[in-house]
């Protein structure tokens, strides 16, 4: 098979896995887990063939693999056709490298997460979370994790997701980038809300999908903005040099930006929104509301990563202007910090994550907006495997503790509260060791870890082209992560167990860990692609493949920066200090009372739910209730009818005592009436009211005289 | 190519089966999606006419995306009158709706 036909295959299985699952196979929950785990393994092995092709291409980034077709008739003559299609260039491969591996991971650990193979819950119902059956065994019952009742459904939205991202990675033009944009929110609010019976659930349905709405109707905005300037969409398009020239010296009417910078901004604030970047970032801690593949899904491999990838994929076009590219640089950097001091104090072991992510999303964001193209796109990739790996082992950690709730039931215990926790090491020694490897690669553990690598490089390069402020927002937000991730490591598994619950804890199924180990095994060696050159002994021994590979997707290769020990050390000082600080302060801290770092302010998130409550949601209802409601639709509309009522009575006595009583009564009068009633008493028996008996004998009726027409006009 | 004759065919089916079920069907909602069918069915033969007559001139699809329009308003209007009955009377069946009859 040619390249360019595997590229418009690969994401077509899950999305027939969706239509197959949804059509016919719901009823069967190991059929319906077949297909979708299929699909995606098809997807994935496609992906890996196209990903290996683009390694053996040189200069992949001046002939990239594209193949499109003539969609959409432009009307303007017969040939101009608005066409689609799919592009692969050295970042999509890269990109479509980690994609396809975590959502592959993530349908297989779904298998284990949603608890196949267990029996049906005594009591669970459609839109909850399973509440546990009970088994009798050896004569004596007790009580185990039951099965999803929704298993089929959640793989069906798993793989409409898949299909949505695939699209988005794939595309060649920002028109079925932004569709594939928009089916993932679609897919999102369904999967975040996808236990609907939780008000909680719900609430974080919506707020995600209002939220990220905000950011995507901007973004749609730029699209059109750029095909008014421009007219096309594709992205080879966009970026020749001429197009890209004429972008930048237009001005727009807008605060003296270019349309190239307006445009660059617009498309951006679709990011903000859908990388849950400061001032959005409201939506995504709540979004753990889902099951946890869900919050893997989210969070490392598509949605978020998408938000990325636009900047990522638009980079040629952001970065012309410098203004824009200030606004993306003091976002990211200042998203980076402000969620990172967050994190700190939170006690759900998935919204610490949550916050982890956002932080890490601004490096990603602040990296692009300093214009280090290629270590934004090694940070993704690396934070796509050790964040998909820390959230699905979130996931097996609350499935261990669950198993705990269920043995003691007691269900006042909160199975994602880390203070419940403790000595989990012992108990889940897999997931203990998998997670221990995703946290520091998070933190940046020196030399050994992924995460090292790529946050090493952002800071290399923020501090290599003199953007102090941006190194120093960066430097000591990498310091808050280890800080937060050691933290979180050692209330969840070092010390003693706080609760029953944890010592009742259990590795889970193999479906679970397998995912585990082969994402951890990424989140270490994925980072040696990318080593500078230039590193002291290390550099050189494995070639900066990452730098040329991705750097070659820009028409100017970028030039890597100059070694300079300063951010070096800082990488080892952070990651280290805020590792051993995290230890230090948390080792002997038992309960939330001891945490000293549980203040009001940063525990509810600097008051932003509140404020956009006060701000936003409630003058929205206000203005719904009292302008809309009580002033248009009672005051003006209703007051308008009261004057016609009392007008029209007026008039109405009148016709009345001098038109109608005298004349019509007197005249005509009851005689005529007589006879009208008779003849409706009689005729009323036709008037049944059912609408359908009414169309079925004016289809009678048609077809009688069209019958008739036919036999005396034609025949 | 398809044949025009093909679309048309495919339309009159799609109708037939709406109008089927406009006829055929209790539930306020079943007949909705009847409508649907038929409004769309209308929409396949705007576009085929307008695919296999002057393609320069936009009519027929411009007229199939009132239809559209149309068909969202009706719907909307009608799930609507559909969801406020079944709050007042807690069914969903033409046949019961009869409080007006005499």
């Amino acid at each position: 098979m040619t390249t360019q036909t595997l590229m418009w295959l690969i994401p077509l299985p899950p999305i027939l896995a969706f239509a197959l699952i949804v059509l016919f196979t719901n009823r069967s929950k190991g059929l319906s887990h077949t297909v979708g785990v299929g699909a995606a393994f098809l997807s994935f092995l496609g992906s890996m063939i196209v990903f290996v092709r683009a390694l053996g291409v040189e200069h992949l980034g001046e002939h990239p693999f594209e193949s499109s077709v003539p969609w959409l008739p432009l009307g303007e003559s017969v040939d101009t056709y608005f066409r689609i299609g799919v592009l692969v260039d050295p970042t999509t491969a890269a990109v479509l490298f980690f994609v396809a591996i975590t959502i592959f991971m993530i349908f297989l650990y779904s298998v284990g997460y949603q608890n196949f193979g267990q029996p049906k819950g005594d009591h669970d119902h459609k839109g909850l979370p399973p509440h546990g059956g009970t088994v009798e065994e050896h004569g004596h019952k007790h009580v185990v994790p039951s099965v999803e009742p929704m298993y089929s459904r959640f793989f069906a939205f798993l793989g409409l997701f898949a299909f949505g991202m695939y699209v988005l990675v794939l595309s060649d033009n920002l028109l079925t980038f932004f569709v594939g944009w928009e089916i993932m929110g679609l897919c999102s609010y369904l999967l975040i809300g996808f236990w609907y019976a939780k008000p909680s659930a719900r609430d974080a349905a919506v707020k995600a999908f209002m939220t990220t709405r905000i950011g995507d109707v901007f973004m749609l905005l730029g699209i059109a903005y750029l095909y008014y300037a421009t007219g096309t969409l594709t992205f080879r398009g966009i970026f020749t040099e001429e197009v890209l020239h004429t972008l930048a010296s237009v001005p727009s009417e807008f605060l003296g930006f270019s349309a190239a910078g307006l445009i660059g901004l617009l498309l951006f604030i679709g990011t903000v929104g859908k990388s849950a970047q400061f001032p959005l970032h409201v939506w995504l801690p709540d979004a753990m509301e889902g099951p946890t593949p869900v919050s893997a899904m989210i969070h490392a491999a598509t949605m978020v990563s998408a938000g990325v990838y636009a900047v990522v994929r638009m980079f040629p076009l952001i970065s012309l202007d410098p203004q824009t590219m200030t606004v993306v640089a003091f976002i990211g950097a200042f998203t980076a910090i402000f969620a990172a001091t967050i994190a700190v104090a939170q006690n759900d072991i998935k919204r610490v994550l949550a916050y982890s992510t956002i932080s890490q999303l601004g490096f990603m964001i602040a990296a692009l907006g300093t214009g280090a193209y290629v270590a934004a796109v090694f940070h993704l990739i690396t934070h796509a495997f050790f964040k998909a790996l820390l959230f699905l082992g979130s996931g097996s950690v609350i499935h261990g503790m669950e198993h705990g709730v269920l043995h003691t039931g007691n269900h006042n215990v909160d199975p994602q509260d880390m203070f419940n926790m403790g000595g989990l090491r012992n108990k889940m020694p897999i997931t203990f060791w998998t997670f221990l490897i995703g946290g520091f690669a998070l933190s940046g553990f020196p030399l050994v870890t992924a995460g090292f690598w790529s946050k090493d490089e952002i800071l290399a390069e923020a501090f290599g082209h003199g953007h102090w402020a941006v190194f120093l927002t960066l430097a000591v937000a990498a310091f808050l992560t280890a800080f937060y991730t050691m933290r979180q490591i050692t209330l969840t598994f070092l010390g003693e167990p706080r609760t029953e619950e944890a010592e009742h804890a259990q590795e889970t199924p193999w479906t679970m860990t397998a995912p585990l180990v082969i994402l951890a095994f990424f989140a270490v060696t994925y980072g040696w692609v990318g080593i500078p050159e230039h590193f002291p002994v290390l550099g050189g021994l494995v070639t900066n493949w990452l730098h040329e590979f991705v750097g070659g997707t820009l028409a100017e290769h970028p030039e890597a920066v100059e070694f300079s020990i300063i951010p070096l050390l800082t990488s080892f000082v952070v990651a280290l200090g805020g590792l051993y600080a995290g230890w230090v302060v948390y080792r002997n801290v038992n309960s939330p009372a001891e945490d000293r770092f549980q203040v009001p302010l940063l525990k509810n998130k600097y008051y932003f739910d509140e404020f956009y409550d006060r701000a936003f949601v409630k003058p929205a209802y206000w203005f719904a209730e009292n302008v809309v409601y009580r002033f248009l639709d009672q005051g003006v509309i209703d007051g308008v009818l009261h004057i016609f009522g009392p007008v029209t009575d007026r008039i109405g006595t009148i016709i009345r005592n001098y038109f109608d009583l005298p004349i019509i009564n007197r005249f005509f009068g009851d005689g005529s009436a007589e006879v009208t009633q008779r003849a409706g008493s009689r005729l009323r028996v036709v008037q049944t009211g059912r609408i359908q008996q009414y169309l079925m004998l004016a289809l009678v009726a048609f077809i009688a005289i069209g019958a008739a027409l036919y036999f005396f006009l034609l025949a | 190519m398809v044949p025009l004759s093909w679309y048309l065919i495919f339309a009159a089916a799609l109708f037939s089966i709406g109008l089927f079920g406009v006829l055929s069907r209790r539930n306020a909602v079943a007949i909705l999606l009847g409508i649907e069918l038929m409004l769309n069915s209308v929409n396949i033969n705007l576009a085929a006419f307008w695919r296999y007559g002057d393609v320069l001139q936009m009519t027929g699809q411009v007229f199939a995306i009132i239809v559209f329009a149309v068909a969202a308003a009706e719907v909307s209007v009608g799930l609507a009158l559909v969801i406020s009955v079944y709050r007042r009377r807690n069914t969903v069946v033409a046949d019961d709706i009869n409080m007006m009859k005499w």
